[in-house]
């Protein structure tokens, strides 16, 4: 399986960024292989819909799985059309919640916040 | 004659003045460009009303042409679109209206359908002809109310039309003053007014407008940070109005203060006498 | 840090009279100015310091370059914004241009491109003593007004030290900038007054706020101008659940004090007091979340 993270830098043992929508970039951990890529979020600089854009990158990559501490209803409406499953990050650096993850520790992100532009039609 | 009225700060009495001079000067037509605060509306409660709603045009794919190759996903640069598990999802409220995905798509799949984000009203109060912007509540932004607004004014051929602008000086206040011949400016004696009051005067000078000043709610005494800023500036003042307790009553009433009382008839129709000899110049 | 935004709804008000001398009273840390359009906080706030400057970029708008132009009006015929005004040369209007790019994408020759626009600049001043202030201004004529008030607010975050409370005075209205200053605040605070148009913008920016789930409290600026319709929205508020947080008489001694550049708590006055009274009412509510 593929785990997706927003994190601030490139490194495993970086910190994970707080906002999804306008992270700097995101790693992806393969279980398989168990090492991590890095990509640039196309959406960080974006005026608007920086969530949306973030969420189709998300998908773009073939992640199943998202760990990140927050997620706006415009992205998670995106996400949701792919069964792509949301957990909440933990403190700690992106390496910690992975692990954290597949020990079965992190629950499910259940509260989506409102973005500045409301819903899908 | 089209004269927008406007203020950059807002409760300076724009509506005040652009209702009571489009009821003086009969038969006339008022605007209430302000959609997402319209109060106009309230001093002339309109009879006869005709709601047009507004809309704006947004995509959507069929799901059994589409074939998921996100060429609009990419294009849209509001990241209105995005494609996920087969779908195309549209961000209605995201969506500028451009028509470009629907333009652009390979294969033709985009349409675009109506969404409804305000309506115009249209009224009438004895001699006077109303028209009033909506904006529905939770919409972001009221330029697609404003421009039928427009188009319905352009088409109307009334003689005497005022326009009841937005406060500020953006996007929405410069398509209000657009077609307008002439534009009033409207202050009140503080700094913030007088800070506002520079920012519009750029604003109608950028578009060419000739303007003049109503420098309102005057305190008796008292020094007018606008005032000494129109006469620094050398501009021209169409008005001064007082502050006034009666006035303020009707007001806040929404009472028609040239329709209740003689006197502020006569200062409303001065003020009125004074645009058009300006505008004949 | 607990944030409390300032709204009206309606315009004039007195919402940016009442920030400021609640940012006096609480002497908030940080606070910020969201009404981009037109900022007015500064005029009275008097902070001295540096002023951080940066330009804000909003969508890039197309730009025809008239060498390679060869006037066959696609780009007329597809824009839905008016942008494109032809003549002699052919060219677009930054105004109205909104940064689609379907010009661009469309042009048969490639002479229109997206060239980076500066919508505004932000503002950040920093006080030694007062604490931080952050603000913007629009360029004239732009929209995107609420990515730049998002801007001004993550500004004012990330600049913000070890402040407890920050305060904001957003702006008129109930479109995107408004909303974009609800997101992530604590409290608002409604100033209205006692008119049949106050009343009316009272209740639409109400309903755009209970939207967005926030904490409201409202309270009447120059009450005793119609106390009839302070009452009546006193009533309302009832009527509706949110809590009322005072009166404020008008006070023409005000309008003097604020025209000197000073807010209404650095100078005894009635409306001062009643302001006062007001920011311990919407504190309590405050401090019992």
């Amino acid at each position: 399986m593929k785990i997706i993270l927003p994190v601030e830098k490139e490194q495993e043992n970086t910190d994970i960024c707080q906002s999804l929508g306008r992270t700097p970039y995101f790693m992806l951990y393969d279980t398989n292989t168990g090492s991590s890529e890095f990509f640039q979020n196309p959406a960080s600089n974006s005026p608007s819909g920086a969530g949306i854009e973030a969420a189709q990158a998300i998908v773009d990559s073939g992640a199943n799985t998202l760990l990140t501490p927050r997620c706006g209803n415009n992205a998670y409406s995106v996400l949701k059309k792919t069964g792509i499953a949301v957990f909440r990050t933990i403190p700690g650096p992106a390496i910690s919640n992975i692990h954290a993850f597949l020990e079965g520790d992190l629950s499910e992100l259940d509260t989506i916040h409102e973005g500045r532009h409301h819903g899908e039609n | 004659m089209k004269i927008a009225v406007l203020s950059g700060k807002g409760g300076t009495g724009k509506t005040m003045l652009s209702v009571n001079l489009a009821a003086v000067a009969t038969p006339s037509t008022y605007v209430d460009c302000d959609v997402e605060e319209p109060n106009g509306y309230l001093f002339f409660k309109p009879e006869d009303v005709r709601p047009e709603i507004v809309s704006v045009l947004v995509p959507s794919a069929d799901p059994n042409i589409c074939n998921g190759c996100k060429e609009c996903v990419r294009f849209c640069k509001f990241h209105a679109l995005a494609h996920s598990g087969e779908h195309l999802i549209v961000f209605e409220d995201v969506c500028h209206s451009c028509g470009g995905c629907s333009l652009i798509c390979p294969l033709n799949a985009i349409t675009e359908h109506p969404r409804t984000v305000g309506v115009v009203e249209s009224g009438r109060s004895g001699e006077v002809t109303i028209h009033t912007g909506r904006m529905n509540v939770g919409e972001a932004a009221g330029l697609p109310i404003i421009r039928k607004l427009m188009k319905k004014i352009s088409e109307s051929g009334q003689e005497r039309i005022f326009i009841d602008c937005p406060p500020g000086s953006s996007c929405t206040v410069m398509e209000s003053i657009r077609d307008a011949e002439f534009c009033v400016l409207v202050s009140e004696p503080t700094i913030f007014g007088a800070h506002n009051l520079e920012m519009i005067v750029e604003l109608v000078r950028t578009f060419d407008k000739p303007f003049g000043v109503i420098l309102n709610k005057r305190l008796d005494g008292e020094k007018d940070p606008s005032e000494e800023y129109c006469h620094r500036n050398c501009l021209p003042i169409l008005g001064k109005i007082p502050f006034d307790h009666e006035l303020g009553i009707l007001n806040s009433e929404g009472k028609i203060a040239s329709r209740e009382n003689g006197r502020f008839f006569q200062m409303f129709k001065d003020i009125y006498d004074h645009i058009t000899e300006c505008v004949s110049i | 840090m607990k944030q409390l935004l300032i709204l009206s709804g309606k315009g004039g008000t007195g919402k940016t009279t009442l920030a400021s001398a609640i940012i006096r009273l609480s002497e908030a840390k940080a606070c910020a100015d969201c009404d981009v359009d037109a900022p007015n906080l500064h005029l009275v706030m008097d902070y001295k310091g540096e002023t951080e400057r940066k330009d804000y970029y909003g969508l890039p708008k197309a730009f025809i370059d008239a060498g390679l132009c060869t006037h066959c009006g696609s780009c007329l015929e597809i824009c839905r914004f008016e942008a494109v005004i032809s003549g002699k040369k052919m060219h677009i209007d930054p105004r109205a241009c909104e940064g689609c790019g379907l010009c661009e994408r469309i042009c048969p020759v490639g002479a229109i491109e997206m060239h980076p626009s500066v919508a505004g600049e932000l503002r950040l001043l920093s006080d030694p003593e007062k604490g931080i202030f952050s603000t913007a201004q629009l360029k004239m004529g732009n929209g995107t007004t609420g990515l730049l008030v998002t801007e001004v607010k993550k500004q004012m975050i990330k600049a913000s030290d070890n402040a407890s409370l920050a305060v904001i005075d957003g702006s008129p209205g109930i479109g995107c900038p408004v909303i974009a200053s609800i997101t992530g605040v604590d409290m608002i605070l409604i100033v209205t007054e006692p008119s049949l148009s106050g009343i009316s913008d009272m209740d639409r920016i109400l309903d755009t706020a209970r939207r967005l789930g926030s904490d409201i409290t409202v309270c009447v600026n120059k009450a005793d101008t119609n106390q009839k319709m302070t009452e009546q929205i006193r009533d309302r508020c009832l009527q509706m659940d949110v809590p009322y947080t005072g009166e404020i008489p008008f006070d023409p001694e005000a309008v003097r004090i604020v025209n000197k550049g000073l807010t209404l708590a650095d100078e005894k006055c009635p409306a001062g007091d009643a302001i006062r009274s007001v920011f311990e009412n919407v504190m309590n509510i405050m401090n019992r979340r």
